[in-house]
C-alpha cells in the first residue's frame, strides 16, 4: 500500500512561539522564550509547544494528555485569551507571533502548568453528585426514569471537563480569592436541575454566601471561552432564578 | 507544597472591557456608571443642603452648576443613570432566569445561548438610550 | 443576613428608585428646568409634604442601593474577615450618614427653617 504523501501545496509556514517561563519554587521569575516552529494548517498550539520541547528546549513545562479537548489538561492563555492548546489551531490565530502563558487566576506551578487545588476544592464543596436516599442498590431497587425534556435541562452542563478556562476568564475570579467560580456554580445548577437529585436546598445554602453565586454579575466571559459549550453563565443565572423564586 | 506564583488577573483584568465581547463591556460600564452615580448622589445631597443657608447659599450653588462644565457633567450623569437603569433591568431579567436562555444539548461550534440576540439588543439599546438622553439633557440645559 | 436577601433588597430598592426618580426628574422638566431650580420654586417643593416625602424615600432607596453596590465591589477587590467586616460596617455607616444628612435638609426645609 502506498504511503500517504504529505501535502505539497506550500501551506507549511513558520510561526514564532513565545512561551512565558517561570519556576516559582526555584525563585525564577517570569521571562519569555521564543521558538520558531513549523506550522501546517492543522497544527494546534499544543503541537507547536511539543515541537518546541522536542526540537529546542525539553525543559518547557506543559500539562497535557488526550490532545482532543476531552481531558481538560492543556488550558492556557493563548494570545491573551484562555483556550485549550489542543483545540486551538495556529491558523486561527492570524499571522503574528503566538504568545502562550499560564492560565490567569490560577497559581503557576512552573511555566504553563498551573495548580487546580482551588478549582477542585470549590467543585467538591457544591456536592457534585446525585444526592438521593434511593441511591443504594438493594432488592427491589429500580431505575429512575427521566423524560428527554428532563435530561435536556441539565445535560449541557454535564459536559464540563473541568479545564478551568471559565474561571480564568471570569472578572470576579481576577480579584476575589474566595469566589466559588463559574465552573462550580454551573455544576451546582447541573445537579439542582436533575430530577433524581434531592440535594437542592443544601446546595443553594452552600452557594448563598458572601463569595458565592451573587458575586457573579453576568459578564458572560466564562461562556465565551468554554470549549465544550457548557455555557456556565446560563446555568448560574438559572440557579439565581431558583434562589429568587422565579423558577 | 511547592511555592506557586499568584497569577490572578487583578483589578486591571477585572476592569478591562476588551477580549470578551459586548457583555463584558456592559459589565464594566455597569460598574463604572454605578460608582459615578454614587459619587454624584453623595455630591447632590451635599450641594442641595446649601439651601439651608438661604437664598444667598442657593444662588451661589446655582452659579457654580449653571456653567458649561456643570451642564456637561450633568449630561454625563444623565447618560450613566439611563444606562445603569436600562442595563440593570436587563440584568434583573437575566438573573431571574427569565432572559438567560433555555438549556439544551450543546452543538458545535457552541454559541452560548445565554448571550442571545435579546441580550445583545438590550445592551446596545441601553447605550443608545443613554446617548439620546444625554443629547436631550444637553438641549434642555443649554436651550434655557 | 444571607446574600440572597441582600440582593432582593438591592433589586427592590433599584426598581422603586427608578419609578420615584423618574417622578422627581419629570417634575423638574415639566416645571421648566431653569425655573424649577429657582430659590422660591425649590423652597415651595420642600414645603409640599408629599414631595418632601418623595425626596426622603428616594434618599433612603438610593443610599441603600448605592452603598450596597459599593460594598459588593469592595468585597470583590480584597478578602479577609477583618477587611470584609470593616467594608460592610463602613458602607452601612456611610449610608446612614448620607440619609441623616439629607434628611436634615428635607426636614428643616419642610418645617420652614429657611
Amino acid at each position: 500500500m502506498a504511503a500517504v504523501a504529505p501535502p505539497t501545496d506550500g501551506a507549511r509556514r513558520s510561526v514564532t512561539l513565545r512561551i512565558r517561563r517561570s519556576n516559582p519554587a526555584a525563585g525564577q521569575g517570569p521571562s519569555y522564550s521564543e521558538f520558531t516552529v513549523g506550522a501546517e494548517p492543522w497544527t494546534t498550539v499544543l503541537d507547536a509547544i511539543l515541537e518546541a520541547k522536542r526540537g529546542h528546549d525539553h525543559s518547557v513545562g506543559v500539562r497535557y494528555s488526550c490532545r482532543q479537548a476531552t481531558c481538560g489538561s492543556c488550558g492556557m492563555m493563548v494570545n491573551g485569551r484562555p483556550r485549550l492548546a489542543c483545540f486551538t489551531k495556529l491558523s486561527e490565530l492570524g499571522d503574528g507571533a503566538v504568545t502562550v502563558e499560564p492560565m490567569q487566576n490560577f497559581p503557576v506551578v512552573r511555566d504553563l502548568v498551573v495548580g487546580f487545588d482551588r478549582l477542585f476544592r470549590s467543585h467538591h464543596s457544591i456536592r457534585p453528585y446525585i444526592v438521593s436516599g434511593e441511591a443504594d442498590i438493594a432488592p427491589g431497587t429500580r431505575e429512575t426514569p427521566q423524560s428527554p425534556e428532563e435530561v435536556e435541562r441539565y445535560i449541557q452542563f454535564a459536559g464540563c471537563i473541568k479545564c478551568g478556562l471559565c474561571n480564568s476568564a471570569c472578572p470576579t475570579m481576577a480579584t476575589d480569592t474566595q469566589f466559588i467560580g463559574p465552573q462550580s456554580l454551573a455544576q451546582a445548577y447541573r445537579y439542582v436541575a436533575d430530577t433524581r437529585d434531592r440535594g437542592k436546598d443544601e446546595r443553594l445554602r452552600i452557594i448563598d454566601d458572601s463569595h458565592g453565586i451573587w458575586r457573579c454579575h453576568y459578564a458572560g466571559s466564562c461562556s465565551k471561552v468554554c470549549p465544550k459549550g457548557v455555557d456556565p453563565a446560563m446555568g448560574i443565572q438559572l440557579l439565581k432564578g431558583h434562589m429568587l423564586g422565579f423558577r | 507544597m511547592a511555592r506557586e506564583e499568584d497569577n490572578r488577573g487583578g483589578i486591571r483584568d477585572m476592569a478591562s472591557p476588551r477580549r470578551y465581547g459586548i457583555e463584558r463591556v456592559a459589565y464594566w460600564m455597569m460598574r463604572l456608571s454605578g460608582l459615578g452615580l454614587l459619587a454624584y448622589f453623595v455630591g447632590h445631597i451635599y450641594e442641595t443642603s446649601s439651601i439651608l443657608r438661604g437664598r444667598a447659599g442657593w444662588d451661589e450653588l446655582l452659579a457654580m452648576t449653571q456653567t458649561t462644565e456643570g451642564h456637561a457633567l450633568l449630561a454625563v450623569v444623565i447618560g450613566m443613570c439611563v444606562f445603569h437603569t436600562a442595563n440593570g433591568i436587563r440584568l434583573m431579567l437575566v438573573q431571574g432566569g427569565i432572559w438567560s436562555g433555555r438549556p439544551g444539548r450543546a452543538d458545535y461550534p457552541y454559541t452560548p445561548r445565554s448571550q442571545n440576540a435579546r441580550n445583545k439588543i438590550a445592551i446596545y439599546s441601553s447605550i443608545v438610550l443613554a446617548a439620546v438622553a444625554m443629547v436631550y439633557g444637553l438641549t434642555v440645559m443649554f436651550g434655557e | 443576613m444571607r446574600e440572597s436577601l441582600i440582593i432582593r433588597i438591592h433589586y427592590a430598592t433599584a426598581l422603586a428608585a427608578v419609578a420615584l426618580v423618574a417622578v422627581h426628574v419629570l417634575i423638574r422638566v415639566t416645571q421648566g428646568f431653569a425655573e424649577s431650580l429657582e430659590y422660591e420654586s425649590v423652597v415651595a417643593n420642600y414645603r409640599f409634604l408629599p414631595y418632601a416625602g418623595l425626596l426622603e424615600i428616594i434618599l433612603i432607596l438610593l443610599s441603600v442601593h448605592g452603598f450596597n453596590g459599593l460594598r459588593v465591589i469592595l468585597l470583590e477587590l480584597r478578602q479577609g474577615r477583618r477587611y470584609e467586616r470593616a467594608v460592610t460596617l463602613a458602607c452601612v455607616a456611610a449610608a446612614v450618614a448620607v440619609i441623616a444628612y439629607g434628611s436634615r435638609t428635607i426636614i428643616l426645609m419642610n418645617m420652614g427653617a429657611v
